[in-house]
């Protein structure tokens, strides 16, 4: 009978559960005077209340849960199986051991949004700091501590143009990721903001300043372009377009791969209004494309900063006068106080991966950021140098700088990209991704990724397989 | 008494020596660079770092010391009863935090072919297919980041839903209650919708005759939050489910408060045709001081080809990623969702199952009770809209009296209860509460701590009659004394990065 009882005890206990243990909530119960739990659910209507089990799985052990969702993920490939020259808005680098273990701190980890600032320095000092590296890496003069992700981070820049000119059009380059566009035309159109894309020159990939300066109008809000951009070259003429931005009374917006920042000019220097970008590459995984760290900064004008999405944190002083410390700024912006007026509906952001790439930034610190830029630009136009030898393929498909990504066009060969593709995964290789539908006008062209990650045999086995492959395609076919 | 580290930690831009790092990245092999040349020599000059960001300069040693000293200086929680109101602050389960730092889905590019990432598309599959059994509703999106996103999302349905039907033009309008979170009305206007709000009756539910005078031709949707934010049930949500939907308004479910009815109630039984969960709240993964969450969204059939794309398929054999949905909004971000966190929440649902979910919402609902019950006895709390009603997740109660009494408000409540090594709650929301205090236990904590927090409470009202000066001069334990809020806001002082700081200094030199 004892033994009986045990035993259901430690069945009715979940160890996530404290209070599940069947005498504690007697005794509770008994305290605040209620006969049973279904008394607590007394409101909620008969006709609502669950009265059979749902199909859900039957609880497991720590064991039988790590062995089964270790089952499952083994059936994944990874970068490590395979060397994956894959970018396209999420990038593979490496994670340092120290950013890994500074976000599993567990104070940090299982913190709220540090709402109570005196019990929360920690989380806050270590966001300043990373909207101080972010303002540093950018050019720009503040930060807020993180949106979803870049293609989010364009819609409320989009947003924010529009408050601040009160006017309605976005031009956003032809050369765009599909995904960010269509992101932004979800966070624009309610909004009432047209997008008009502008074309690009056919040799360079550059964006036309013909038909820019034909769509550039007092309607225009604001001058969207990337850089490096979607297929991963180097938009260079960035002062005449934001010069003509501002001479239009648009806000200029710059996307940003802040890898290239330790070579490239920063936006701040070619008088970016915001700067909005992805900070994944700076210490965070990449995780099947999720969470990403969308960054977003913008000058020191005040007009400018009111109409910030996002929260940002502000150093202060305690009201003594005697310390330093940090808490959230310009609250008033934001849904939790402005409510339906608030400058956005964004709440949970992405905070603890803003804390990884704060580490990541102060670890490679200005020297190491330069020398990853240097290290990133050197294998990529090495896979360039190779593949561009090889019969049938041009790489890259635009005469310009590429940063870490490029073009890999396939027209010069029977096959189609997907074959390509395929030949190559059969030979233990992840190409890059397939564009033939998205720019149609490319031919068969996809887009390739290197970084610091790839060796220097990776990419010639890479080259190696491609020279194979289109070799034998060809002998197939004639 | 608890008393929090302070380091004293100085900005990491005012640590380290010039010349330190704190990480060496892979180079270049020597063949690659003789090869390529001066990668430099590629870049056109004008497009030419000229100097170097000012970054912070420190070996890998003392980067590991700032950010432990910092995490010191942090409270989570694993350091003891975080009882913020509507933030559901539960325990994080260990086990998932390894489960989604393995390699095998740290390094899964979202591109890559769909033979290479099987495993993760059965994992989210299957959370898709609990997490509809779990709210009722017909199909589940994972893409939103976060519950705020989930909201847009879901707003972003309505629209396309009116704009199907040719009423776009006309429903304009989303009605919230006035207990409703920020982020409600705040996603309705991303969405493009004009907000109207409706009161809460005497019983602190949505008011049945306000509601059927807000409702009209104009009516886009309802959003509500179940039970609402005052940790009371709706009770008469059939009523309103048929009021919004006879205006030709869709029912919207705002999943902040799901952690109540897990297992016990559905939203898409009582007719919410839109369903968002917060996975950080309810499904037990961290908030990471302010985020990765993840907020999917559930919908009923009939708007289930609204949602974005892709979406994961299963054809009996293998899963795939489906992008024909020609009446998709399109896409709320990059790629699928915050997959890392999803993850966590497949891991948690399989640790409980449908028994134990069930148990995570009764012991919360209890803990809420018990907490509502202890508290309203203590002198100078109230518990508004009745003390007889069961609360559900939730209990809201004012600290008027106390205010009126001695002066002491709801927020030297909250800044003194730190004293204590306790989170506060949420204060002064929902607005409906004069002085509130929100508090929200959740199944995590055991008796024991719940009772340290009702002896903390009680103790602080009793300093507020006897000793109000130490509850208005909290927080004194915690690693700083109280800050200037309103300076760190003001033009004259802000400071939003060390960039700026440095400005300001040099300007007022």
């Amino acid at each position: 009978m004892l033994i009986l009882t045990v035993n259901l005890l430690i069945k009715r206990s979940h160890p996530y559960i404290p209070n599940s243990l069947p005498e504690i909530k007697k005794e509770m119960m008994r305290e605040i005077g209620t006969e049973s739990i279904d008394e607590l659910y007394a409101d909620i209507p008969e006709k609502y209340r669950l009265k059979k089990p749902l199909k859900l799985p039957e609880a497991l052990s720590e064991f039988e849960v790590k062995k089964q969702v270790e089952g499952l993920l083994s059936k994944n490939k990874t970068c490590s199986d395979m060397p994956v020259f894959l970018g396209a808005g999420c990038w593979p680098h490496y994670v340092p051991a120290v950013v890994k273990e500074i976000v599993q701190r567990s104070e940090l980890l299982t913190s709220y949004t540090p709402y109570q600032s005196e019990i929360s320095q920690g989380m806050l000092q270590t966001l300043f700091e990373y909207q101080s590296m972010i303002c540093e890496l950018t050019g720009m003069e503040v930060a807020n501590c993180s949106l979803y992700d870049w293609s989010s981070a364009l819609g409320e820049a989009s947003r924010m143009a529009a408050r601040l000119t009160r006017r309605n059009e976005i031009l956003v380059p032809k050369i765009v990721h599909p995904e960010r566009l269509a992101t932004l035309q979800v966070y624009a159109e309610p909004a009432g903001i047209i997008i008009k894309q502008v074309a690009y020159n056919k040799e360079t990939g550059q964006i036309s300043l013909e038909d820019f300066r034909n769509k550039i109008s007092d309607k225009t809000a604001a001058v969207y372009i990337e850089n490096p951009s979607y297929l991963g070259f180097v938009e260079t003429q960035v002062d005449e377009m934001s010069r003509a931005a501002h001479a239009h009374g648009a806000l200029f917006i710059v996307g940003v791969d802040p890898t290239s920042l330790g070579i490239l000019k920063p936006p701040g220097d070619y008088d970016a209004d915001i700067v909005v970008g992805e900070a994944q590459p700076l210490g965070n995984a990449m995780n099947f494309g999720g969470p990403l760290l969308g960054i977003f900064a913008c000058r020191d004008d005040l007009k400018v900063i009111r109409q910030m999405p996002g929260r940002i944190i502000g150093m202060t002083t305690t009201l003594d006068g005697n310390g330093q410390g940090f808490c959230m700024a310009l609250q008033t912006r934001e849904q939790h106080i402005r409510r339906e007026k608030a400058t956005s509906n964004v709440c949970t952001n992405e905070a603890l991966c803003a804390v990884a790439s704060a580490v990541y930034m102060a670890l490679l610190g200005p020297e190491g950021l330069l020398e990853l830029g240097d290290t990133i630009m050197y294998k990529a136009n090495y896979a360039i140098h190779l593949l561009s030898k090889i019969d049938g393929v041009k790489a890259p498909v635009f005469k310009s700088t590429h940063f870490k990504e490029f073009t890999v066009n396939f027209d010069g060969a029977r096959l189609s990209v997907k074959d390509v593709h395929e030949k190559l995964l059969e030979r233990g290789i992840h190409g890059g991704k397939n564009l033939s539908k998205e720019f149609p006008e490319l031919g068969k062209t996809a887009l390739y990724c290197v970084t610091e990650i790839h060796s220097e045999e990776e990419i010639e086995r890479l080259a190696t397989a491609l020279e194979e492959i289109l070799a034998g395609g060809e002998k197939r076919h004639v | 008494m608890f008393k929090q580290a302070n380091w004293n930690e100085r900005l990491i831009f005012n640590l380290g020596r010039k010349g330190r790092r704190g990480h060496v990245s892979p180079k270049a092999e020597e063949k690659i660079k003789r090869i390529v040349g001066d990668v430099n020599m590629l870049i056109p000059m004008s497009m030419q770092r000229k100097s170097q960001p000012k970054l912070p300069e420190l070996s890998e040693v003392e980067i590991v010391r700032h950010f432990t000293r910092l995490s010191q200086m942090n409270y989570g929680i694993d350091s003891g009863l975080y009882p913020l109101g509507s933030c559901t602050m539960k325990y994080n389960p260990k086990i998932n935090e390894l489960l989604a730092n393995l390699p095998a889905i740290n390094m899964v590019h979202p591109y890559q072919a769909e033979g290479t990432v099987q495993g993760i598309l059965e994992i989210l599959y299957k959370l898709e297919r609990w997490l509809a059994e779990i709210t009722g509703t017909y199909e589940v999106c994972l893409q939103p980041a976060a519950g705020a996103h989930g909201e847009f999302l879901g707003t972003s349905l309505m629209r396309a839903y009116h704009k199907l039907n040719g009423e776009i033009e006309k429903r304009r309008e989303i009605i919230v209650p006035d207990s409703a979170h920020g982020t409600n009305p705040a996603s309705a206007v991303m969405a493009g919708f004009n907000v109207v709000v409706v009161p809460s009756d005497e019983d602190g539910c949505v008011s049945i005759e306000a509601l059927k005078t807000a409702v009209s031709e104009r009516t886009a949707g309802l959003m509500l939050t179940n039970p609402n934010t005052l940790g009371i049930f709706e009770k008469n949500i059939e009523e309103i489910a048929k009021i919004v939907h006879e205006a030709g308004g869709l029912l919207y479910y705002d999943g902040a408060n799901l952690n109540a009815i897990l297992g016990k109630a559905r939203p898409g039984d009582m007719g919410f045709d839109i369903v968002h969960m917060n996975i950080h709240k309810t499904f037990g993964t961290p908030h990471g001081g302010g985020g990765p969450g993840a907020g999917p969204v559930g919908v009923s059939e009939e708007l289930a080809k609204f949602l974005p794309v892709p979406r994961i398929v299963f054809d009996g054999e293998s899963y795939h990623l489906d992008y024909g949905r020609p009446h998709s909004v399109g896409k709320m971000r990059s790629f699928y969702g915050n997959v890392a966190v999803l993850l966590k929440a497949y891991a948690y649902i399989l640790s409980l199952g449908f028994e134990g979910l069930k148990e995570v919402a009764e012991v919360s609902v209890l803990n809420a009770n018990y907490l509502a019950k202890k508290l309203e006895k203590i002198k100078g709390l109230t518990l508004p809209y009745g003390g007889e009603k069961p609360r559900k997740h939730e209990c809201v109660l004012s600290a008027k009296h106390l205010k009126s009494e001695t002066d002491i408000s709801a927020l030297n409540v909250a800044k003194r209860l730190l004293d204590y090594g306790l989170h506060a709650p949420t204060i002064y929301f929902p607005a409906i509460v004069n002085e509130a205090l929100m508090i929200e236990p959740t199944e995590t904590f055991e008796k024991e701590e719940l009772d340290r927090f009702v002896e903390a409470m009680r103790k602080i009202c009793e300093e507020a009659y006897t000793n109000p000066e130490v509850v208005l001069k909290a927080p004194h334990n915690t690693a700083v004394s109280r800050l200037d809020e309103v300076k760190a806001s003001h033009p004259r002082t802000m400071a939003l990065s060390w960039r700026m700081h440095r400005k300001k200094n040099e300007q007022n030199l």
